[in-house]
């Protein structure tokens, strides 16, 4: 049942890409358990507005847990306490009367601060641009249905293509890798008959891309823990396999 | 001062139009293509399939986008799926019956021409999206599975889980970044148009201002596409993402583009119930659910006992009372309608009063909890996640909200607007949904509009240009937008009132829903024509926004938006006000059958209403577009 909880937020501010940031500590009193932890935000904005303040920025769109714009390091936490849950989609019956709640941005040097609690994450554009794509274009598509697709390989090309590209993988990185976000595109692709064609240009692109970026993985698997999406580690696996053969096919040596 | 509408529709036969009109239409040959300019706004499906399509054809193109990445556009929160007349399933389908049932679903006041097109290009993209590497659902077989979708017969929905408008975004985002990396394809993300910059009647270009900077930019081209979605968030709380706006079409508006149809908003009866006053949106809980759930509200009014303690007897069933034939399964406007009625009459439930059960346990003991669960899992999950509530042991809560807005700039048959130059695509335009867009045909009409008909049509506007360069940035009109656009935000950030952007929205989206909402009348219309301009009013006059224009600022971003929702929702009255019939998604209270159901006046309003802009403070013109009808008969729905 809703009830009405008071909780006191630490956080981070920071007025530019270039500003100090710091943590300032806000009362939320009053809170419906039945509000989603965003909606905390609004209230708590909703009020500072009032008093003159000017409001906390934090990223949101659909707040459905489905567009990967929202995104908040929630206690040390990216997305917070709930398993497999966005922040957009986290309620605020995870938490108690008097809980102390710190929220910070991504944290990662490719994910510099904008303002506030708002990230630019453009780098994982410049992954997906390195060839996370299969080159088609419009038209030049045959009938669906003269490729015939396993279901098992469909259904899992569809659980790494679920990634919603919201950044918590690099977030919760001890090294600040982005490979499972690299690895759930890499793999969607090479699992389908669509993408074989591109299957070792697509992988060495996109895994030296995401180095170029980011931090390397060395698998902490802390990432699959804090994908909303709860893609499994198993796609960095086959990746790096993918990565090994494709040094040596992309170099011709081989029939 | 424009005449009547002409949508150049090609002559000949339905089937045949757009066929003939592909050869007639002039080309602009590969070389001339790098010659050529191209804005598109916006990179939801409509926006990032023609962004793609185009650079692959060798335009230079320009994609502007107010998102951090296109791939946060709202096309990716779609769950159900997209139609093609496939007919894989060898169950009768072709392209006549989606064109029929687009039509007839669209309560025949979509054009003809239009949709048939539709239908036709419909087969490609399922096509083009397999080849990208879309993971549609598969048989064991290995080939394309498909399910059934209301207001058809057949099973011609393709569908990715629940997440199909997520796989096709993410496809054309793919083919949008190929581009990007090819060099024809130049990427603004955060990026927001505020002006449409027109030259000698026709459109030049657009400023945008930079999200993180402030910085105002002008763009000039030989043509701009608008793909800029809907205006579902004129009610405040809808199944839109919370960025959604009317900004970029309604700036256009401002510039003489016609607005069409603004009336036609959808109502979705399956969404959770607002919990409380600080509620941000609506979600959308698939229409599937209704297969098996049972909907009903007690009899006696403010019944305070829980669902269980609530015997058969003392339960109101109203679905299947007043339609025995279809019971829960009616469509999607008749559904919302007597949810609304009932919880009206002061028979809704849940704390707030405002819902409707949606009963699972019936069907549990039936086919057993675990067959329910198989079905619905990811549903129930979801809606527990949101409410606190298992619907395995509760009887879950709904209520109709706003979805999807057929309304949108108005276009011709090769998608321009009435403005040379402009062309608009997606929910943005009006042309193929009519009074009521079926389910699963959003996404197909995004994707046929971006890669299937503005990459031919737009040639065909071009080719008077060879050789013209695009208008200089450094010309007056552009340095007037600039200016607009920067007082804007001075302006907004002077007012200095007391109340919050999102107060004044919310304010606003309570006026929309009550009196523009599931059922409209001409004593609820004109209120709405007098209280909306008053609300609007004290709006620029008491509005506080705070902090600077040269930095990340989501109130003032949100200022001119919601300025404009003030615009568009007095539009929207004047329209419904001005229509007096009952029509798909506008339902005139006045206009209704003996037995409670739409009535329209075919002899009076066959035709589209498209709005003339005539300056603030002056109501807009009314122009009509007569649609003429050789192909199909209209009869009225009836559901009983």
């Amino acid at each position: 049942m809703s009830a009405e909880i008071n909780l006191t937020l630490k956080v981070w501010r920071q007025a530019g890409p270039n500003a100090e940031g710091r943590f300032v500590t806000y009362e939320a009193n009053g809170i419906s358990t039945d509000a989603s932890f965003l909606e905390m935000l609004d209230i708590v904005n909703e009020r500072l507005i009032e008093a003159g303040e000017e409001p906390i920025v934090f990223e949101s769109d659909c707040r459905e847990g489905i567009c990967g714009t929202c995104g908040l390091m929630i206690n040390g936490q990216a997305h917070g306490p709930q398993k497999g849950t966005a922040t957009c989609q986290l309620h605020m019956r995870s938490f108690s009367d008097g809980d102390h709640i710190v929220i910070e941005p991504w944290r990662a040097t490719s994910f510099p601060v904008l303002r506030d609690l708002a990230v630019d994450r453009r780098a994982m554009d410049a992954i997906i641009g390195a060839g996370g794509y299969i080159s088609v274009n419009t038209g030049a598509a045959a009938d669906a249905n003269l490729t015939p697709v396993p279901k098992e390989t469909a259904d899992t090309a569809f659980d790494a293509a679920a990634c919603i590209g919201c950044g918590a993988c690099v977030a919760a990185c001890p090294n600040s890798a982005a490979q499972l976000f690299t690895a759930a595109k890499v793999q969607h692709l090479n699992l389908l008959p669509q993408g074989q064609a591109e299957r070792w240009a697509r992988t060495e692109a996109m895994v030296e891309t995401m180095e170029a970026f980011f931090g390397s993985c060395t698998n902490h698997g802390e990432c699959e823990e804090a994908c909303p999406k709860e893609i499994p580690i198993d796609f960095i696996a086959w990746t790096n396999r993918d990565y090994i053969k494709a040094k040596v096919k992309n170099r011709k040596l081989v029939g | 001062m424009l005449g009547s509408l002409d949508a150049r529709i090609p002559a000949g036969s339905l089937d045949s139009k757009w066929t003939d009109h592909k050869f007639s239409m002039r080309l602009v040959n590969p070389n001339n293509k790098r010659r050529f300019d191209v804005i598109v706004v916006g990179s939801g499906l409509a926006g990032a399939a023609a962004a793609a399509s185009l650079g692959e054809l060798g335009y230079r193109v320009k994609v502007l986008t107010y998102h951090d990445s296109p791939r946060r556009a709202h096309s990716i929160a779609a769950q159900g799926g997209i139609n093609a007349a496939k007919n894989y399933q060898n169950d009768g389908d072709s392209v006549y019956r989606l064109f029929y049932d687009t039509i007839k679903g669209g309560d025949y006041r979509a054009r003809e021409a239009n949709v048939y097109r539709l239908a036709e290009v419909s087969v490609d993209i399922i096509d083009q999206a397999t080849a990208q590497g879309v993971p549609f659902a598969r048989e064991y077989g290995g080939l394309l599975d498909n399910r059934s979708f209301g207001g058809a017969q057949v099973s011609r929905t393709f569908y990715a889980r629940g997440q199909t408008g997520q796989q096709l975004l993410l496809g054309a985002y793919s083919a949008l970044m190929r581009q990007v990396t090819a060099g024809t394809v130049e990427l603004h993300t955060r990026s927001e148009m505020l002006e449409l910059v027109m030259h000698d009647g026709r459109a030049v270009g657009v400023v945008t201002r930079d999200l993180i900077t402030g910085e105002i930019t002008p763009h000039s081209a030989h043509a701009v596409v608008l793909a800029t979605g809907g205006y579902g968030n004129v009610y405040f709380l809808s199944t839109n993402a919370k960025m959604c706006n009317v900004t970029a079409a309604w700036r256009a508006h401002r510039q003489g583009a016609l607005f069409a149809n603004p009336c036609y908003t959808q109502i979705h009866p399956t969404c959770i119930p607002a919990s409380d006053d600080f509620q941000s949106k609506l979600t959308l809980m698939s229409e599937s659910l209704r297969n098996d759930g049972r909907i009903w509200v007690p009899l006696a009014h403010d019944d305070g006992r829980a669902p269980h303690e609530i015997p058969d007897a003392d339960r109101d069933y109203f679905l299947e009372r007043k339609y025995p034939a279809f019971g829960n399964l009616v469509p999607r406007d008749v559904a919302s309608r007597n949810a609304k009625t009932v919880v009206d009459e002061g028979r809704g439930v849940g704390p707030l009063r405002n819902g409707v059960y949606l009963d699972f346990s019936g069907a549990m003991a039936r086919d057993g909890e675990a067959v329910i669960r198989a079905k619905y899992g990811n549903l129930f999950d979801m809606y527990e996640r949101i409410t606190g509530e298992d619907p395995h042991r509760v009887p879950m809560r709904i209520y109709p909200a706003t979805h999807y807005t057929m309304g949108g700039l108005w276009v011709d048959y090769e998608l321009m607007s009435n403005v040379p130059g402009l062309f608009v695509l997606g929910e943005a335009n009006f042309s193929d949904h009519g009074a009521n867009r079926l389910g699963a045909s959003a996404l197909m009409q995004g994707l046929a509009d971006g890669y299937f008909i503005l990459p031919y049509t737009i040639g065909n506007y071009l080719s008077d240009f060879l050789g013209d360069p695009a208008l200089g940035t450094s010309e007056p009109v552009f340095a007037d937008a600039e200016q607009a656009v920067a007082d804007e935000m001075n302006r907004w950030l002077s007012i200095g009132g007391t109340r919050s952007v999102d107060h004044y929205h919310r304010e606003l989206g309570k006026l929309v829903w009550d009196y523009i909402g599931m059922a409209r009348n001409k004593t609820g219309l004109e209120k709405a024509l007098s209280e909306i301009p008053a609300l609007r009013e004290e709006y620029h006059r008491n509005v506080r926004v705070l902090g600077s224009a040269d930095t990340l600022n989501q109130s003032l971003e949100k200022a001119g938006r919601v300025a404009d929702l003030f615009e568009l929702a007095e539009l929207m009255a004047r329209d419904a006000l001005t229509r007096e019939e009952s029509c798909g998604g506008h339902f005139r209270e006045e206009h209704q059958t003996t037995d409670g159901e739409a009535m329209r006046d075919d002899e009076n309003f066959t035709h589209v209403a498209a709005w003339e802009w005539n300056g603030e403070g002056t109501p807009q013109t009314r122009h009509r577009e007569e649609l003429e009808f050789d192909n199909v008969e209209l009869t009225q729905r009836s559901y009983k």
